[in-house]
């Protein structure tokens, strides 16, 4: 017999009980949020890698499968066969289930392991990406590239009493009237003296506007892993150079033995024969410039990636094209995705960029040989970068 | 709480008792069906925090979005007990809870297996989860979420690995070896000594020589690293211990879940048919509601690789008592865990009359109904049961510098370990061992096989 009687409790109206407050599984399924989102940042080389984020505006936000992280804990190995208890209308050597089929209720009561293979989408937000690299991985901010560069335009600046229609100021023009009205009571309600117009002033602005070159070696000797790299390596640092210019152009340039302009979508996916021409693309990039991109309205990048073979017969031609973007532009970056990690930088297309480099131009050259030398290759990018603006 | 639910309560109760069932009084609360779903996924209303737990939630809520699963109720042994009841129930469902739930409290307060578990983990579990996870919520401020959550990643990991034969208050290995047991003295002895040459046996000062640690292989690792652990400090130990006693309260719920559910059903439906103050259109609902918590996972002509631990604990109960008495049924319920229960009251006519089966599945999907052999059948529905379902790993040797050796009983538990999880394990144990640690299983093609964190 109990000693005490039981107790019944409900919930009285307005007596809101202190679970209805806060949620813990909710809680604690923001701290896995966090987790996995940190995890997945560890691992964006690969993530980036596979979707296509080039181009566009800054508000883009990337989809991630990801999966439930897993708390481990030590289970068996799963065995060839497994034994089960069921219930139901079956009688020995009848057959549930063929080979291949996944029957409905399979592995229920199999333990919490099941939960491993979940998928779900993680959006993250570029902006905060960049943020966080930025932050991870220590990168300077660019100064952005005055000097020569400049763009002249029209600034408002200051109010005229004379002015076109168009760029009459409402609100300067009532506060006018107001200012007039408290010194003599009695006058207009509103007259010409008070109309005032913005005015617009010819100003030299410095050139927040960019435009990169990125530059491919799709000859048949670059592997998909390679271009797995070379796009990793491009997608960030066109996102760094954005926090800096309000404005940029990525231009896609893949060459063989000859060069073709690309749109972004297209650009990893082509897949070229023959040998390579290094030559092809420096010279379509100049004619680019010429044609679309005065330097002294834009801040030029260019960033090349090759497996580093080039064809011997074009070594002149291809420092000679080199050579005259490197007068105009800003930086040169050439990433090479070695064949092999010890040959890293001494081939024949990191020599053309070596000689460049003697000859004063800006330029820096990185390996890529695996997903974490793309973020060596970004910190060495932005470090020197901001280093020569220092210098 | 409507009126009539707390009337029907007390005459429920009465009810209960007049029929010889037997418990501490039960705190009920009527609750949003949203705490009830947390209270499941938690085990405890207030417990921990650890993100692994919000994991779960998420898999429960997705559940019950799609209406896969409903909670009707969720009891706590102790004194007092505590029950939980979903608001949103109709009259008839929580009269059918209640009745329920005095079910369980009969077992809690008479099985053994419950009975020495809240003996030694106490009788307000509840209250002691909460006071824990208070504890937790300090350790967090003071040393950061980040420190918190790798002991916890860590002795949640090692939840199940407990000895709950051994006990939950148990004293520390003894420092050195025992003295060799000298033969007593006799005359045999005596004149052994005197024979000529034979010299005085050279009894090693036994106080001298300090044991080894463990002694012998300890499964209990929670305890044995959190009283062994070279450099574990004190609050990392506190949470240790409180996963540990957690775990003690478990085990029993574990253990006897298939016994524990049926007899609170064999009693819901026992006390709802002599329930004479109950109108009939009230009963009716109840007893529908009855039904689909007792139904077995497949009904008709379907076929279900899972069986409901409802309806076959109810089945054998209405089984027993309908053969051997209410009396037996008693002693059964306080003697036995669900390995006795099983193995000694699962019955070939059981079997055959609840059509349970054994079948084979292949690694491609194929599945195959094996022969009925009664014996194996039993020991594949508590396959799963032993040691929480967890696999038999035990501390085995803690060496000169440190290295803390695990092993697992592959052959007791028929194969080796999943070697990629057991590194993740080893890898959160390092973390509070924070020497190397290791252990030894075999691989799939049964060779032996020694993983090691940090990897060697």
């Amino acid at each position: 017999m109990p000693e005490t009687p039981s107790t019944f409790s409900g919930c009285e109206e307005g007596g809101r009980q202190w679970y209805e407050l806060f949620s813990r599984g909710a809680r604690d399924w923001l701290r896995h949020n966090e987790k996995i989102r940190k995890a997945v940042l560890e691992k964006l080389p690969d993530v980036i890698a596979e979707s296509d984020l080039m181009g566009g505006s800054d508000n883009r936000s990337v989809k991630v499968p990801v999966k439930f992280l897993e708390h481990f804990r030590f289970c068996l190995s799963t065995p060839d066969e497994q034994e089960g208890t069921g219930q139901g209308d079956a009688q020995p050597g009848d057959q549930l289930a063929g080979p291949g089929q996944d029957r409905e209720g399979k592995g229920r009561g199999e333990g919490g392991n099941d939960q491993g293979g979940i998928e779900f989408v993680l959006e993250l937000k570029i902006d905060d990406i960049i943020d966080w690299l930025w932050e991870e991985l220590m990168l300077p901010n660019l100064e952005v590239k005055t000097g020569a560069t400049r763009e002249d335009d029209y600034k408002r600046e200051g109010w005229n009493r004379r002015g076109a229609r168009s760029r009459l100021d409402r609100r300067r023009s009532i506060k006018e009237a107001i200012k007039r009205r408290a010194v003599d009571p009695d006058g207009p309600a509103f007259c010409n003296e008070d109309l005032r117009y913005r005015q617009l002033v010819m100003r030299q602005q410095p050139a927040t506007q960019a435009v990169v070159f990125l530059a491919m070696d799709v000859s048949s000797s670059m592997r998909d892993r390679d271009r797995k790299l070379a796009k990793t390596f491009f997608f960030w640092a066109i996102q760094g150079l954005r926090r800096q210019y309000s404005h940029i152009e990525p231009v896609f340039i893949a060459h063989t033995v000859k060069a073709w302009e690309f749109e972004e979508e297209e650009f990893f996916k082509v897949r070229g024969s023959g040998g390579t021409v290094a030559s092809t693309a420096f010279g379509a990039i100049n004619t680019i410039i010429d044609e679309r991109y005065d330097p002294a309205r834009f801040n030029i990048y260019m960033f090349y990636a090759s497996d580093g073979e080039n064809f011997r017969d074009d070594h002149d031609p291809a420092e000679q094209a080199l050579d005259r973007i490197s007068i105009v532009a800003s930086y040169i970056g050439y990433v090479e995705t070695p064949a092999s990690e010890e040959r890293a930088l001494d081939t024949e297309t990191a020599a053309i960029f070596d000689s460049a480099a003697e000859h004063g131009a800006p330029v820096g050259s990185y390996a890529l040989t695996s997903n974490e030398s793309v973020w060596t290759a970004i910190r060495g990018f932005f470090q020197q970068h901001a280093g020569e603006k220092v210098a | 709480m409507a009126r009539s639910l707390e009337s029907y309560g007390r005459k429920m109760e009465a009810l209960a008792i007049d029929q010889g069932l037997d418990y501490f009084p039960v705190h009920f609360e009527q609750v949003p069906a949203s705490f009830m779903m947390e209270v499941a996924i938690y085990g405890l209303p207030v417990r921990m925090p650890h993100w692994s737990f919000g994991v779960r939630y998420i898999h429960q809520l997705i559940q019950h979005q799609m209406g896969h699963s409903r909670l009707f109720e969720v009891v706590y042994p102790g004194n007092p007990g505590r029950a939980y009841m979903a608001q949103s129930n109709s009259i008839p469902e929580n009269t059918l809870v209640i009745a329920h739930v005095l079910g369980h409290a009969d077992f809690s307060k008479n099985n053994e297996l419950f009975r020495r578990s809240q003996e030694e983990v106490g009788y307000k579990i509840v209250e002691q989860a909460a006071g824990h996870a208070k504890r937790i919520a300090a350790a967090i401020d003071q040393h950061g979420q980040e420190k918190v959550e790798q002991v916890l990643d860590a002795a949640l990991a090692l939840e199940a690995h407990i000895d709950a034969f051994k006990g939950l208050r148990r004293d520390p290995y003894p420092e050195y070896r025992l003295p060799p047991s000298v033969a007593a003295p006799g005359e045999f002895k005596d004149r052994f000594r005197e024979l000529p040459g034979e010299e005085q046996p050279v009894v090693k000062d036994a106080e001298n020589v300090r044991a080894d640690i463990p002694p012998h292989q300890e499964r209990d690792l929670l305890w044995f690293i959190a009283h062994y652990a070279p450099a574990l400090e004190d609050w990392e130990r506190d949470i240790f211990l409180a996963v540990r006693e957690e775990s003690f309260y478990f085990y029993p719920v574990f253990a006897c879940q298939t016994m524990n559910e049926g007899w609170a059903s064999y009693w819901h439906a026992r006390l709802l048919r002599e329930a004479d103050f109950i109108p009939q259109s009230e009963y009716l609902d109840a007893i529908k509601t009855h039904s689909d918590v007792v139904r077995p996972h497949a009904s008709g002509n379907q076929v279900s690789l899972s069986l409901n631990p409802y309806h076959l604990g109810f089945s054998m109960w209405e089984k027993i008592i309908e053969t051997e008495g209410l009396e037996r049924a008693f002693q059964i319920r306080k003697e036995e865990d669900d390995f006795g229960f099983i193995r000694n009251y699962l019955t070939p006519e059981l079997v055959e009359e609840l059509k349970l089966f054994q079948y084979q599945q292949k690694k491609d999907g194929s599945i195959s109904v094996l022969e009925t052999d009664l014996d194996a059948l039993k020991e594949s529905i508590l396959n799963r049961k032993y040691n929480f379902g967890a696999p038999r790993v035990s501390a085995a040797e803690v060496g000169v510098d440190g290295t803390l050796h695990l092993v697992h009983e592959h052959q007791s538990d028929g194969r080796g370990l999943d070697l990629g999880r057991c590194e993740k394990v080893l890898e959160y144990t390092h973390r509070v061992w924070r020497r190397p640690v290791t252990l030894s299983t075999v691989d799939a093609k049964n060779a032996p096989r020694t993983v090691s964190y940090p990897a060697e």
